[in-house]
């Protein structure tokens, strides 16, 4: 088995080391690193669109699910979220250019429509993660004794955890391949290399956005994806 | 001690009431194990949970060693009660040392006081500290796990205890090894214990008394025994079973009804002389003991008479012996099996104790019948 894994991350290394003189004797390379200026500048306003509109629809969207999965937010719970399904459908596109029609063009606009792509998997996965507890773990819970709170805190977000990181992954996942769009209403980010290349049939400027957008995903979903594997108690870790 | 005054709760649906308990008066002395008992639906969930308010009562009183309880509040009220569910509820998130430490934690006892306790209930449950505390429940089996669910109940050694069908979800020889290993540990512990199930054999093994419900009233509160030998109406007699006389045999041992008072003899023994044995006790056999006081067959009289010689020639091999501790369920059914009208008693260390006959058998359960509440009574309820 460890056998094979090595066997295949070394033809994962052959294939970029591979790749890496294809792009070094095309050319390309240098095509690309004549935009080195540009990349810095726009990666660094790229990450700062992603944290900032994921950090956000965090920070909003896990209280909303928690406060989704009360008992007294039973009754319109599920109209909420069916209300949050119906969001999920729109295309991501059509939700930056919704918001740029109610926020004109630039950071705000750009930031809020990355925030609202990103809260529906949050909402959704919270909620969900929180209401698929097993009911007879809260019993126990209420029945030694423990608060509403110290239930919430204790046995219900540590058991949901795992669905709410999920739900997190997929929510940054989403956001990283969307902002690049964030440039066509003036948001900024490598998306003005990636579009401006593709206008101009300028491949070295298109990869030179291309090329660290996807790494960036590819970054955060490992970054994530340790987190996921990290952060959540062995108990409650399918991947341990 | 636990005391239910005219416990009653009524859930309202859109049709009628529902009446899940009906002025419930019970009491549960100190130290005692009393089952709940019934068909499901009969309401005896709802009284249990009441006593920890996970139901709150429509009306009536729960007291709790004389304190009525109502005027405590709902969290001091269930972090002094210990709770153990079917479904065990462990936390998965959290350790086995982390889930016996929930309570002690609420009730802010020293950490290192309680990982002791931990560590210490562990062990009188037979589970090794040190491979255990680590674990996360579901590096468990479903029986240790059982395991770690009551003594997490246990762990700030509340004096009264709720079960909710604890073992029920258990396969049957687990269940009878957690049920003794539980009983053994109440010997000690002493604590005052409600205990809700639906298994009658249960009910009869763990119980000091047993409440039976039907639709939310106790049909008859009394002790296995009395509940066996005289069940108050037909729906009890029914609920209990055809075979309820049997039943009885698991509540007395072999040692309350074996005889003790049985010539024996030893290998070298001459005929003659047991034989003399035998006259003065008025018996027709003797059984035969070894160095040990081991018993290793036995002699009739009518096989020795006016022959000579040793024990030794005439002795016959026992078919089977039974542990003196063993229930008379357990002895009936080796007499069965080896078509033998008397059976050898043994102590722990397989010396000879006592033989017990067929007919002592029928007499200890004849003897609650007793004189007084005879067999009118008997025919009346069923």
């Amino acid at each position: 088995m460890t056998r094979w894994l090595g066997l295949g991350r070394g033809a994962t290394m052959l294939l970029i080391f591979l790749l890496g003189i294809w792009v070094a004797t095309s050319g390309l390379l240098d095509q690309i690193t004549a935009y080195w200026d540009d990349i810095t500048y726009l990666t660094r306003q790229h990450v700062f669109l992603v944290a900032s509109s994921g950090g956000a629809a965090i920070l909003a969207g896990v209280p909303v699910g928690i406060w989704l999965s009360r008992p007294s937010m039973e009754r319109y719970a599920e109209t909420v979220m069916q209300v949050f399904n119906i969001g999920t459908t729109i295309p991501t596109l059509a939700v930056i250019a919704l918001s740029m029609t109610l926020l004109g063009i630039g950071f705000p606009p750009a930031f809020f429509g990355l925030f609202v792509a990103s809260l529906l998997p949050i909402v959704r996965n919270t909620y969900a993660g929180l209401l698929a507890v097993p009911s007879h773990l809260k019993e126990a819970a209420t029945g030694m004794g423990m608060t509403q709170r110290q239930i919430l805190m204790r046995v219900e977000i540590p058991n949901a955890l795992y669905v709410i990181f999920s739900g997190i992954r997929t929510a940054l996942a989403i956001n990283v391949g969307t902002t690049p769009l964030a440039f066509l209403i003036g948001g900024g980010g490598l998306g003005e290399l990636i579009f401006t290349g593709i206008d101009l049939m300028d491949t070295g400027m298109l990869l030179a956005g291309a090329v660290p957008t996807a790494a960036l995903a590819v970054a955060v979903d490992f970054l994530m994806g340790q987190a996921q594997l990290r952060l959540i108690p062995k108990g409650v870790n399918p991947l341990r | 001690m636990i005391r239910l005054e005219d416990l009653t709760k009524r859930f309202k649906t859109p049709g009628a009431d529902i009446v899940a308990a009906d002025r419930v008066n019970m009491e549960v002395p100190t130290g005692e194990i009393c089952i709940l008992l019934g068909p499901s639906g009969c309401g005896k969930t709802t009284a249990l949970k009441m006593i920890n308010r996970l139901i709150p009562p429509t009306s009536g009183k729960i007291y709790i060693d004389g304190q009525d309880t109502s005027q405590l509040d709902d969290i001091q009220l269930r972090r002094n009660i210990g709770y153990v569910i079917q479904q065990i509820g462990l936390f998965p998130n959290m350790t086995v040392e982390e889930n016996i430490c929930v309570v002690p934690r609420l009730l802010n006892w020293d950490i290192r006081k309680a990982r002791q306790r931990a560590a210490d209930l562990l062990d009188l449950v037979g589970l090794d500290p040190r491979q255990f505390l680590r674990r996360y429940p579901k590096e468990l089996s479903g029986g240790q796990q059982q395991r770690v669910g009551v003594i997490r109940a246990l762990a700030a050694d509340p004096p009264v205890m709720l079960m909710d069908e604890p073992f029920g979800a258990i396969d049957p020889i687990n269940r009878e090894i957690i049920q003794d290993e539980f009983l053994k540990m109440q010997a000690e512990l002493k604590k005052t214990i409600m205990f809700v199930s639906h298994d009658i054999d249960e009910a009869v093994k763990m119980g000091d008394k047993i409440a039976i419900f039907r639709a939310g009233r106790i049909e008859q509160y009394d002790t296995p025994d009395m509940i066996l030998a005289h069940p108050a109406n037909a729906f009890v007699a029914d609920f209990v079973g055809a075979d309820r006389t049997l039943k009885r045999l698991r509540l007395v041992t072999a040692e309350e009804v074996a005889s003790t008072e049985v010539p024996v003899t030893a290998r070298s023994t001459k005929v003659s002389d047991a034989l003399h044995q035998l006259t003065v006790a008025k018996a027709r056999r003797a059984v035969v003991i070894d160095s040990d006081r081991r018993p290793v067959g036995f002699v009739t009289a009518e096989e020795m008479a006016g022959a000579s010689g040793a024990v030794r020639d005439f002795a016959h091999p026992l078919p089977a012996t039974v542990p003196v501790r063993a229930d008379l369920r357990a002895v009936v059914s080796e007499m069965f099996a080896h078509d033998t009208m008397w059976l050898a008693c043994t102590d722990d260390h397989g010396r000879f104790a006592g033989v017990i006959t067929q007919p002592d058998v029928t007499a200890a359960l004849r003897a609650t019948y007793g004189p007084d509440k005879g067999a009118g009574q008997e025919q009346g309820a069923s």
